[in-house]
């Protein structure tokens, strides 16, 4: 089937001979084959998008039909990889092109040569349903890649190999249902758009522990959940963001760099392989995909990019893994939604955005959950989308929108960054939904009155901040002591607990027993201090210089298998306080 | 042979409309003859079964609809580069403005380019001492970093990007390979002379390529000039393996030049009537900048944009933000004390000096000594806001020593004169001695072992 084109305005393309064609397909346009995707038909007429430079191409020109809507291969090859918006791997690419990404790349996808180790689990005869898994490959030494029979296949095993080493597009299973025979190979097709299917939608009930204090005790993640994180530039996203990728306890992580810059992936496929996760003492990028649609590579690249990512975010989840997908920025797959909604056209609704632009990233948010897989396992997808909001300002569409649709909410700050308090996450304009469908897991895990503890050291924040206002009018000294001690412990909280420095080895991931123990220091230090303050000894004296000094550093002296350091400081800290309360009385 | 089109459909602006044309291609450049004798440039940025819209690159005064011969090249944009281009003088659209006459080359470039894979990118690690010390200590430039320059009108951004030409260097490395590109968008004649001015005198002339399109040249040429600058510092970085540090002015004016066109075009309008791909054609710009694997050179990038109003959540500047990795902001306020560099530390920032500075690179204690600068200094805007309500006497002790801290850092460590080159040691030594005013309690930023080594140097 054929179609040619017609008219060519940027990215987006009109062509005519188009009947045949189906809605969302993908096709090749012109005589480089730039890959495209059909979004209007209108009688013998389409629109289609091109996920390609569209420099060069002429009217009539031909249009080729697939068949097939826009669709990932997903089977061993993935894990470790560097991929387009389209996923085709960049390796690849810069191997048959070095340096600039070249012209017309046409559809390539996972390395159809690369022999993996196959385990088959199946014998002949046995019945498969849909979702089973089949065969195993260990994809790398943290991930065993488990393959599946597709969604909506099912039958019995007639035809086998052996284990051994086989590539790809080996046929390793065949079943047969009725009269339809099956040759499963070691991939299946899935198109980016649809959600793969699962059993059913689990209540959440286990956080993300992601090693950043902020996060982990005063808004913590869930898997299966979602967050969203705002901030204008330079308030540390992408910094939040690598964070999350480098140390939460999820077993697959899906990075997708949306719209942002090229040195930021470059430093994420240096840094990655270098760094150990704690938990499996493995390289972090063996449990690592990176999507990379650059702000210079083609736009409709970038808006395929996201489902691009969840999709196989979802895949893996299939096999009973935990995913965690971060989207940096979705603002930027907004603004792509919006370029090509104006090039079609359409009626603009708020700032130029499409009126639709709520229900897509309703769509792609809902797309996160804890689940009970097809073939029994469990998995969860959890969704972290970076917002870029336009001069920083929240009230815009697209962090509008996310808010609605999204259970996590951390806002970054400017005035944060600006005195480099990072992460600059701030307290008062965040918040986690997951708290309640948490509260049991954190005080069987980690302590009984956790969940209190947080409320406390939060309300100290909270008071903080409305003495600050005060302390701006009127400056500090006026101000009684149990109030001075109020902004004291604050001080040291956001020195000691909240503001985490991601560049020092120590300080970069805190195990959750930790996060505990220093936040009960905290606790004690203000408990005591008001206790002095009861019998009347002055400020300057409570708050000890020495002492303060060691609760401002134990974040980098104290190593994170060593915590019995920080009960000591507790003991220092309590017999401190006794001895001056004595000494007063 | 390629057919000559001689009716026009309409002229309106910069656009002109053709019909019944055959074999186009998008994005390809058309040859323009007026009256037989005004030979004029342009390319199609839109075609549609047989008619074409192109934008014509100089004016379209004195086109009529049957004076004009219309000829399809067949080939996008392209100019010729060697490395003779180095101490030549070009207008935006890459023809020669000084009398030197043309470039001959067999080799054309695309003046679009092509993303660089992110693969092949090789991440930056290399400071650049610009001899400025709010910029060497706080943002640290990294050679194949983009870093704009944000100002305002009348501000003293061209002396600060003429000042880090001259003083520019590479940390341990002879400026044998050492270029500049400078490439003028809408710029006035007197601003473009400084530059042409300040190079001669720095005695760099003959390593400097400029592209030039001055404020009263044709709008179209200004979206050009930036392309045809960056293609040149891609030639010579990457074949030539030259060190290539680019100056874009103004970016304001490409995007004012660029919203003027999309109007026209009668596209959808964004925010503040920019066209909604403002962001990506931005990037389109922006990211040509960097290092490559198995490549010698290196372009960095200092655009310098005006923000109008000084609004810094303008379209132009936010998306810029969002894009370069990092910012130098410059202000009025610090402008009108009269000092310079009016630089603004607090919203500047170098996203790649994390990975450039500290020990082997610069000096192990630089990391926390920025950091505690930024700290302090933030923390000095508040002292500054309570002693306006209550006075600076009623302050507290400590307070009044955060009022002294500021004072001495603005006078000392931010003012510099106009020809003064500080280096890297020298930046960090008075950094120490501007800290050293606070108490060391109050140095929470800085790790107790370079606290003890530097610290008491300077407090006895």
């Amino acid at each position: 089937m054929e179609g040619n084109i017609m008219g060519v305005n940027g990215p987006v393309i009109k062509a005519q001979h188009m009947k045949g064609f189906k809605m969302r397909e993908m096709v090749m346009v012109g005589f480089k084959k730039l890959i495209g995707e059909i979004i209007i038909l209108e009688d013998d007429y389409a629109t289609i998008q091109v996920y390609e430079e569209t420099s060069g191409l002429k009217v009539g020109e031909p249009i080729i039909s697939t068949g097939n809507p826009l669709s990932l291969k997903l089977g061993p090859g993935i894990l470790g990889n560097i991929f387009d918006g389209i996923e085709r791997p960049l390796e690849k690419i810069n191997e048959m092109s070095f340096g600039f990404l070249p012209e017309g790349i046409g559809l390539i996808s996972l390395d159809e040569e690369k022999l993996w180790n196959v385990e088959i689990i199946v014998a002949l005869g046995e019945k498969l349903k849909e979702g089973q898994i089949y065969a195993k490959v260990q994809e790398t030494e943290s991930i065993m890649h488990k393959i599946m029979i597709p969604p909506g296949v099912f039958g019995t095993v007639i035809e086998l190999k052996e284990n051994g080493d086989y590539n790809i597009e080996t046929i390793v299973v065949k079943i047969k249902q009725e009269e339809n025979i099956y040759e499963l190979k070691l991939y299946q097709s899935w198109p980016v758009r649809v959600p793969r299917p699962v059993k059913d939608k689990k209540t959440i009930f286990k956080p993300l522990i992601t090693g950043q204090r902020i996060i982990d005790i005063f808004f913590p993640l869930a898997k299966g959940g979602t967050c969203a994180i705002p901030g204008g530039f330079g308030t540390g996203k992408t910094i939040t963001q690598h964070q999350l990728a480098k140390w939460s306890d999820a077993d697959i992580i899906v990075y997708i760099g949306c719209g942002e810059r090229g040195n930021e992936m470059t430093e994420v496929l240096e840094e990655f392989p270098k760094l150990i996760d704690p938990r499996t003492n493995l390289p972090l990028m063996n449990r690592t995909v990176l999507i990379a649609n650059t702000s210079n590579m083609p736009v409709a690249a970038r808006e395929a990019s996201i489902y691009t990512g969840i999709t196989i975010a979802e895949y893996f989840r299939d096999m009973g893994y935990h995913v965690a997908i971060m989207a940096d920025s979705t603002s930027r797959w907004a603004e792509a939604l919006r370029e090509i909604s104006g090039r079609l056209e359409e009626m603009p609704a708020e700032e130029g955005y499409p009126a639709y632009l709520p229900s897509r990233i309703a769509e792609f948010y809902e797309r996160a959950g804890y689940v009970e897989n097809l073939n029994s396992t469990e998995g969860s997808v959890t969704v972290i989308g970076a917002v870029s909001p336009a001069g920083g300002d929240f009230s815009e569409p697209v962090t509008q929108n996310t808010k609605r649709f999204v259970s996590v909410f951390l806002g970054l700050d400017k005035k944060l960054a600006y005195a480099r308090h990072y992460p600059a996450i701030n307290w008062l304009a965040s918040y986690s939904g997951y708290l309640s469908l948490l509260r049991q897991w954190y005080e069987e895990n980690v302590a009984e009155g956790i969940i209190e503890l947080r409320a406390k050291m939060l309300k100290l924040l909270y008071e903080e901040n409305k003495l600050l206002e005060i302390v701006k009018l009127v400056g500090e000294d006026v101000l009684p002591d149990d109030q001075r001690l109020t902004l004291e412990v604050a001080k040291c909280l956001k020195i000691a607990f909240l503001q985490q420095n991601a560049y020092n080895s120590v300080d970069t991931f805190a195990p959750l027993e930790k996060q505990y123990k220093m936040l009960k220091i905290i606790e004690s230090l203000y408990d005591n201090g008001r206790a002095a303050v009861k019998v009347g000894i002055p400020i300057s004296i409570i708050i000890n210089k020495e002492l303060m000094e060691k609760l401002y550093k134990m974040k980098y002296n104290v190593p994170n298998d060593e915590l019995s350091v920080i009960d000591d400081l507790e003991n220092e800290l309590v017999n401190y306080f006794n001895e001056l309360i004595e000494k007063y009385k | 042979m390629k057919k000559e089109y001689l009716i026009l459909n309409k002229v309106q602006g910069p656009l002109i409309i053709l019909s019944n044309v055959e074999d186009i291609a998008y994005d390809e450049i058309v040859d323009i003859l007026v009256d037989g004798k005004y030979n004029k440039r342009g390319k199609v940025v839109q075609i549609y079964k047989d008619k074409a819209i192109i934008q014509v690159f100089e004016t379209t005064t004195g086109m009529s609809v049957d004076n004009t011969t219309v000829k399809f090249r067949g080939e996008s944009f392209k100019i010729a580069i060697t490395k003779d281009i180095l101490g030549r003088e070009f207008n935006g659209i890459g023809d020669p403005r000084d009398k030197a006459g043309e470039v001959y080359s067999s080799k054309k470039y695309d003046v679009n380019g092509r993303p660089i894979n992110p693969v092949a990118r090789r991440y930056p690690r290399d400071y650049i001492q610009t001899g400025i010390s709010s910029i060497d200590c706080l943002a640290t430039l990294i050679r194949g970093q983009k870093l704009p320059i944000f100002s305002g009108n009348g501000m003293d951004h061209n002396e600060l990007a003429a000042q880090i030409v001259r003083q520019a260097k590479i940390s341990e490395q002879s400026s044998e390979n050492f270029c500049i590109v400078f490439g003028a968008m809408g710029i006035k004649y007197d601003d473009a002379n400084f530059f042409k001015k300040s190079f001669e005198e720095a005695g760099v002339l003959e390593k400097v390529v400029m592209f030039t399109n001055l404020a009263d040249d044709p709008i179209v040429e200004r979206i050009i000039a930036p392309r045809c600058a960056l293609t040149a510092a891609e030639y010579l970085a990457f074949e030539e393996d030259m060190h290539v540090l680019v100056i874009l002015t103004d970016m304001t004016n490409y995007c004012e030049a660029l919203r003027e066109l999309s109007s026209l075009k009668e596209e959808v309008p964004s925010r503040k009537g920019y066209p909604g791909y403002l962001y990506s054609d931005l990037a389109s710009l922006y990211e040509r900048a960097g290092m490559m694997k198995g490549k010698k050179g290196s372009i960095t990038q200092i655009p310098i944009l005006t923000m109008p109003n000084d609004d810094i959540t303008h379209p132009v500047p936010d998306l810029t933000g969002f894009i370069t990795e990092g910012q130098i902001v410059l202000s009025r306020g610090i402008q009108q004390r009269g000092y310079y560099p009016p630089v603004n530390i607090l919203p500047s920032l170098s996203r790649l000096m994390k990975d450039g500075i500290g020990e082997g690179y610069t000096r192990e204690d630089h990391g926390d000594v920025s950091n505690q600068i930024f700290a302090a200094y933030a923390r000095v805007q508040d002292v500054i806001a309570l002693a306006q309500v209550i006075g600076e006497d009623e302050l507290s002790e400590i307070d009044k020593v955060y009022m002294d801290f500021g004072r001495a850092f603005e006078e000392k460590f931010l003012k510099q004169e106009f020809d003064e080159n500080r280096d890297m040691i020298e930046t960090l030594d008075l950094a120490w001695k501007i800290l050293g005013i606070l108490p060391s309690s109050e140095l929470d930023r800085v790790s107790p072992k370079i606290l003890e080594k530097y610290y008491k140097v300077v407090v006895k």
